[in-house]
């Protein structure tokens, strides 16, 4: 499901053999690096520095009652207890400099740019394939893959609108994407709000720093949605959100997002297939709808295409999407290039498909199901990394360094009985930025999830989540674990 | 706007009203209880709410003993009892969150910080709760929302929808209030009249926060007539049946008008407020009070079943 679980225990940071970092501190410090402070955070120093204790605390609670004002809260699946529980927001900003976004922005929307290409080729002619760049059977035999959408082409051949490309950093130019997340990627709405909460709690910091506004994210969302409405569709599109309803942990960011798109939110039950039409039930009767912004996996759309018990979807939907009469983003089908196998050939699609070099790196990566990947696993599976093909949510993986050793031997077992559904990473030396703690800051492990919008045109907000692991030492920022968020700045342009 | 949203908006504000209610009759049955215990006493009072609510036999079930603090806790913060204060806060809450899209912020605000005021209280030690704190805070949030609503909603058709909610359920909850006095004074009509019942009068025009207006409206002495009529005919008074049904067939009648087009609803709500519009008191206490009573309370949900129908499945073309 499209929610927001803090995706996968970060890989530990740990320096990789060969790479020259003093055993003191072998994490990238975003404020204070080697060579002091870096001057992109002075200001913030100054703001942190002469901030008295009690006015700290006193923000800090101000904080909390916006947040739970504004009715910003997250369940967390399967776990019980508070329904209306915060996700711990820490104050100190995480910044950018204007040169390192624009790199980011370049290098995100590369590989937005290629994952919709794969996309469009596996649909149709599979010229990748044919190329010999990409195993026929990781694509064709994967389970993500939508026979039902084969040789379907969706308006302006975009099968993914919203990516959300999860980064880490280790060193000042080095960042690798950890995951790409193609399906229905959550999170933006702390964006929005975290950036809210803090304009509204330190107006001054915005008018000493010059940070980029992210606040026009919503209009790009909805441009972007209506840029893909079908041919069929002659009048301005009417574009709804589709949520599996208020019980879902991520609702309130449905609900967010349609308010601040001024569109409906609405649930499988208050659409219906009727003609070649989806319709959607109002007060006045029967509205046509022609985008959904769906945020249910594709598994539960239409209960006569895909699972038959799915009470979250709308019956014959596919049907229409597939005559043209509605346009569903993200497109059915597109959850083939969310797959950890598909990653690792992410560089490999930006050269086929854009004759460019790739700009982001990706987390260097053994695949398993090769001969001599899996003998380098089994070897050092204790130092490495190792993630099942399909798991998300870091569910079914083995973090080699933080685990003792009947747990290594379990794990082993399992990836010597079915090699091909595991792959395996290097633990990262994931960079820390200053975070408040007790008695003042302190570094804190962090990753960022800018969110990219594929339309007519690619958008790329000067902004992004950054999640912070708040526990001493732990890379672990599932919120779920202790994680929090912070307000992520971009420094203008001078 | 979505069947459904309509649907949301127009139970968030039937929870609001019924919850308001609850604590009224809380407030109600704490005042009578402070009277003697004579001629069957407070007990008989209780059980009259309980009886009101149809909730007597749920009561018994949970806590036996109809013992004062059990019917406190029962009537504000038990979450099994569907119309207890809390549960009604705690659904209108939860729908509200569902159409936060279509509530501005002042409202979902106001909604959502007595929500959070009422999970504070429920963590307090129960014995340092007094009835009235309970009940005035119940009035105080109601007012707070209601007021977040009136002030500023968008006059479109969710604002109708809400108001359809307030008045469908007001008018509801009147007949029922007016109704336990009948089963007050059901075992012994002699006491019409007396200060004892008066003083009973007095507590449900105060727990209707009617207290004074119907001394200006009626001079100060109480008859059980003219509260009656007070109560059911009086168009001045906001929450007589009179006036709820005024409000509902205005809040129609706008619907009728933004989507240009008439319902069977319209119809109900035309015919309902015509029999109150010509009704007389004699009428009514001819045909019984309760029997009355129970009639309205039935066609007031024929009504509200009727908006649902209408506008609220998505189903009338």
């Amino acid at each position: 499901m499209g929610i927001f679980t803090f995706q996968s225990l970060l890989p530990l940071m740990r320096a990789r053999q060969g790479e020259a970092q003093t055993m003191a501190d072998p994490f990238f410090n975003e404020m204070y690096a080697q060579d002091g402070l870096r001057p992109l955070y002075q200001r913030l120093e100054n703001w942190y520095q002469n901030m008295p204790s009690e006015f700290r605390a006193l923000k800090q609670a101000e904080a909390e009652d916006l947040f739970r004002r504004y009715g910003i809260t997250f369940a967390v699946y399967g776990e019980g207890g508070d329904p209306d529980r915060l996700i711990p927001f820490d104050m100190f900003p995480r910044v950018f400099a204007a040169d390192e976004w624009r790199r980011l922005e370049r290098g995100i929307k590369q590989r937005a740019r290629a994952l919709n290409a794969f996309l469009s080729d596996v649909y149709d002619r599979g010229e990748i394939i044919r190329a010999g760049r990409i195993p026929a059977d990781l694509v064709y035999r994967n389970e993500a893959y939508e026979v039902a959408v084969a040789g379907f082409r969706p308006p302006l051949g975009v099968f993914n609108h919203i990516v959300g490309i999860d980064l880490v950093r280790t060193g000042p130019d080095q960042f690798y994407v950890l995951e790409d997340n193609c399906r229905t990627p959550s999170g933006v709405s702390y964006m929005l709000e975290n950036r809210e909460v803090m304009m509204r709690m330190f107006p001054h910091l915005f008018q000493e720093n010059r940070v980029a506004p992210v606040d026009n994210y919503a209009r790009l969302l909805k441009r972007t949605l209506a840029s893909v409405a079908p041919q069929k569709c002659e009048r301005d599109p009417n574009v709804v959100l589709l949520t599996p309803g208020h019980f879902n942990s991520a609702y309130y960011e449905h609900s967010f997002l349609a308010d601040l798109m001024g569109i409906e939110l609405v649930e499988g039950q208050d659409l219906f297939v009727e003609g070649d039409f989806c319709w959607m039930r109002t007060t006045e009767g029967p509205k046509k709808v022609d985008v959904i912004y769906r945020r249910i996996d594709d598994a539960f759309l239409d209960p006569l295409c895909f699972r038959p018990d799915s009470t979250l979807g709308v019956p014959g939907l596919m049907n229409v999407y597939r005559s043209g009469g509605v346009t569903i983003c993200s497109a059915p089908g597109a959850e083939v290039a969310d797959d950890k196998a598909i990653y690792t050939y992410v560089p490999e699609m930006v050269r086929f498909y854009l004759g460019e070099a790739p700009i982001l790196e990706n987390v260097p990566t053994w695949q398993c199901a090769k001969p001599d990947d899996l003998k380098y696993v089994q070897e050092n599976i204790a130092e490495l990394v190792v993630k099942e093909v399909h798991g998300s949510g870091g569910y079914g993986m083995l973090v080699g360094p933080k685990s003792d050793k009947a747990t290594i031997e379990t794990f082993a077992a399992k990836l010597a009985e079915n090699p091909s559904n595991y792959i395996a990473q290097p633990t990262l030396a994931l960079s820390t930025c200053p975070t408040f703690v007790e008695d003042g800051i302190a570094p804190r492990h962090v990753d960022l999830r800018p969110y990219c919008l594929v339309g007519r045109d690619i958008e790329l907000v000067p902004g992004g989540l950054t999640r912070v692991a708040l526990t001493e030492g732990s890379l672990v920022v599932n919120s779920s674990q202790g994680g929090g968020v912070k307000d992520t700045w971009v420094i203008a342009e001078e | 706007m979505l069947s459904r949203t309509a649907a949301n908006l127009f139970w968030m504000t039937r929870y609001l009203e019924r919850s308001e209610t609850t604590a009224r009759l809380l407030d109600m049955g704490f005042r009578n209880a402070l009277l003697p215990n004579t001629g069957g006493g407070f007990r008989n009072e209780w059980s009259a709410i309980l009886q009101s609510k149809g909730a007597l036999q749920e009561f018994t079930e949970k806590y036996g003993e109809l013992k004062q603090r059990n019917i406190e806790t029962f009537l504000f913060f038990d979450l099994d009892n569907p119309s207890s204060v809390a549960a009604c806060l705690r659904a209108a809450r939860e729908n509200a969150r569902i159409v936060r899209t279509a509530l501005t912020s002042q409202v979902w605000d106001a909604i959502n910080v007595s929500y959070q005021e009422l999970k504070a209280l429920q963590r307090r030690e129960r014995s340092s709760l007094e009835v009235p704190e309970l009940t005035d805070w119940s009035l105080r949030t109601a007012a707070l929302i209601r007021g977040a609503i009136e002030t500023t909603q968008l006059r479109n058709d969710g604002y109708q929808f809400m108001n359809l909610g307030y008045a469908v359920e007001r008018a509801d909850n009147t007949a029922r209030l007016l109704d336990v006095k009948y089963y007050v004074l059901l075992p012994s009509v002699a006491y019409i009249g007396s200060g004892l019942d008066n003083y009973q009068w007095t507590a449900l025009l105060r727990a209707l926060s009617a207290h004074r207006a119907y001394s200006w409206a009626y001079g100060g002495e109480l008859s059980a007539a003219q509260i009656a009529h007070f109560l059911i005919l009086n168009p001045k008074f906001p929450r007589s049946l009179l006036s709820c049904c005024l409000e509902v067939n205005a809040h129609l009648d706008q619907l009728a008008r933004i989507y240009d087009r008439s319902t069977p609803a319209q119809e109900a709500a035309r015919k309902l407020l015509g029999e109150l519009a010509e009704a007389r008191m004699d009428d009514i206490f001819d045909e019984g009070l309760h029997e009355f009573l129970s009639r309205m309370i039935s066609e007031n949900a024929g009504l509200g079943q009727c908006i649902q129908d209408q506008y609220l499945t998505g189903d009338a073309r």
